[in-house]
């Protein structure tokens, strides 16, 4: 089977591999598929490997990559590159507390979804999601999909600061703030586990193709797992 | 170790060296230097790597204490520099003996300043890179500006001769290597990656009239104010990569003109993409100056960079070009 992709200029140092414009996890294995392939071929000049949700982008020094060599050897792989089957199975599974305290935005995510609070934590933690990309920040994973009773609209006013560890949700994407950053997503709750740390020997926890479970904890959990004797 | 102290720290001065590249997939931004050219050159004044960490100097430059005598150089936006009481040329290499003192005074033109010091500075480097990224507080010192009271590491380098300079000392004013704006400038794009997002008039647009760079323009990027471009599906897409020098375009239809703090990803459209032979012209720029943008051809960007690169290398071989 033939991939469905186009080759498209982003400026004169990166060119773009762009398949279906969708967000759906059999584009997105084939997108990491190609990435794969592309990062291991080594070739002369280039910066950096990007997937993302629906394409990879590649980063080169103009004046050291053949750009028609490379467009060439993307083609290859784009048109024939199998969806990853070496994708993780076990989910990884983050705790999350879910309290008025950490999650501003759970009241408010409830009453647009004309549910209970109750039921917005059910159907956060009911789905296992994909890791689809990193971007924004270190380790910031987009993940999804979310039920769409949930799927809530980025905010219309973007906090200036949202406290790291704080789970949100921006239409059928969920996702955990590494570090503090401004941000517009709805925050639900908020996790002790850490997704990107430098000073760790695995800095970044997620990679795209991994599968995410969120589960509730209470305050008190949450506490013991941010402070562990 | 050979050190630097910060006696005082100016309005903004990082560390920066070629960026961080190779971990943009992991959502690390690249960061390095506004002016890449100006950066390269310094460090080529002092027989440095092209991409060793130099000082980044904005606006308004610092007071630094040097404790061993260095060879340095000062290139980019025109700034008076003294050694101790001594003014110095800008854009050639200078000795500043152990226990002096370097200076910024008054700028003139250009707004970014690169000062390396042979060895370059040697703070660890974090992914691989010493490039500061303020909005992820990574790289540099702590990821921050620097501060009065920093003490900067050297690498080992050229300790210079005390005759050295015979040029330069008074009135000499070498020309910038590479011309600066002043005011406005001219920056060459080519078109996309999401063109068709926009009408079909919006590279006419774009062209009509200049742009005029924001009060809220920082390392990230420069927003914009001039002609309005308006998308024809929406400004929201699913997010994708962020190349340097990226025009993007969120529903105001003001551009933003993405610089070297940049996301690895953004859900705006792109319209078009600044050539890098210009990327540095553009790192020179602050808010108030103007910039006119013209649709150039993937043929012409690759001459202007090959011809840029043609006189760093005069450079690296003691010329000028």
């Amino acid at each position: 089977m033939k991939n469905n992709y186009r080759i498209v200029t982003a400026g004169d140092a990166a060119i773009l591999v762009q398949f279906e414009n969708r967000i759906d996890p059999v584009i997105n294995r084939t997108v990491i598929a190609v990435a794969q392939a592309i990062h291991s071929a080594g070739i002369a000049g280039v910066r950096d490997v990007v997937p993302t949700y629906r394409s990879v982008a590649i980063h080169f020094d103009p004046l050291r990559t053949d750009r028609d060599a490379l467009v060439s050897r993307v083609e290859r792989d784009a048109a024939s590159a199998l969806p990853t089957a070496t994708e993780q199975a076990e989910p990884i599974r983050i705790p999350v507390c879910y309290c008025a305290e950490f999650g501003p935005d759970l009241a408010s995510v409830a009453a647009v979804a004309g549910v209970s609070e109750a039921e917005v934590i059910r159907l956060h933690t009911s789905r296992t999601y994909r890791v689809f990309m990193l971007g924004f920040v270190p380790g910031f994973a987009y993940m999804g999909t979310v039920d769409e009773r949930i799927a809530a609209p980025r905010l219309r006013v973007p906090r200036v600061r949202v406290p790291p560890g704080s789970v949100g949700i921006a239409g059928v994407q969920t996702g955990i703030y590494p570090t503090a950053t401004p941000g517009g997503w709805q925050i639900v709750g908020r996790t002790p586990i850490r997704p990107f740390d430098p000073d760790r020997s695995e800095p970044f926890l997620f990679k795209p193709g991994d599968a995410v479970q969120f589960h509730a904890v209470r305050r008190e959990e949450y506490a013991r797992l941010q402070d562990p004797d | 170790m050979a050190t630097v102290d910060v006696v005082t720290p100016g309005a903004l001065t990082t560390i920066q060296d070629g960026g961080r590249w190779g971990w943009q997939g992991w959502g690390v931004p690249v960061a390095g230097p506004m002016d890449p050219s100006s950066h390269r050159v310094a460090n080529l004044l002092v027989g440095n790597e092209a991409d060793a960490a130099t000082l980044e100097v904005t606006f308004v430059g610092p007071d630094l204490r040097f404790a061993d005598q260095r060879l340095a150089a000062v290139t980019g936006a025109d700034f008076d520099i003294a050694v101790d009481l001594r003014s110095m040329p800008m854009n050639a290499p200078f000795v500043v003996p152990g226990g002096s003192f370097l200076r910024f005074g008054p700028r003139r033109r250009g707004r970014r300043a690169y000062l390396a010091i042979a060895g370059g500075i040697a703070v660890p480097p974090v992914f691989g890179s010493r490039a500061t990224h303020l909005p992820s507080a990574m790289g540099g010192v702590s990821g921050r500006p620097l501060r009065s009271g920093d003490r900067l590491p050297l690498g080992d380098g050229n300790r210079g001769r005390e005759s050295f300079p015979t040029r330069g000392r008074t009135n000499n004013r070498p020309d910038p290597f590479f011309p600066l704006p002043d005011g406005r400038a001219t920056l060459r794009v080519l078109p996309g990656p999401d063109l068709e997002r926009f009408g079909r008039e919006v590279l006419d647009l774009l062209q009509s009239a200049p742009y005029v760079v924001d009060a809220r323009s920082d390392r990230m990027g420069f927003r914009l104010n001039g002609p309005p471009l308006t998308h024809i599906r929406g400004a929201d897409i699913i997010s994708d990569a962020t190349p340097l020098g990226a025009l993007q375009v969120p529903s105001s239809g003001q551009p933003i003109l993405l610089m070297a703090d940049r996301q690895t990803t953004g859900g705006y459209p792109v319209v078009a993409t600044v050539i890098s032979a210009d990327i540095s012209l553009a790192g020179q720029l602050g808010p108030g100056d103007s910039i006119s943008f013209v649709v150039s051809s993937l043929r012409e960007a690759m001459a202007a960079l090959i011809a840029r690169e043609r006189a760093l290398m005069a450079i690296r071989s003691g010329g000028r070009p």
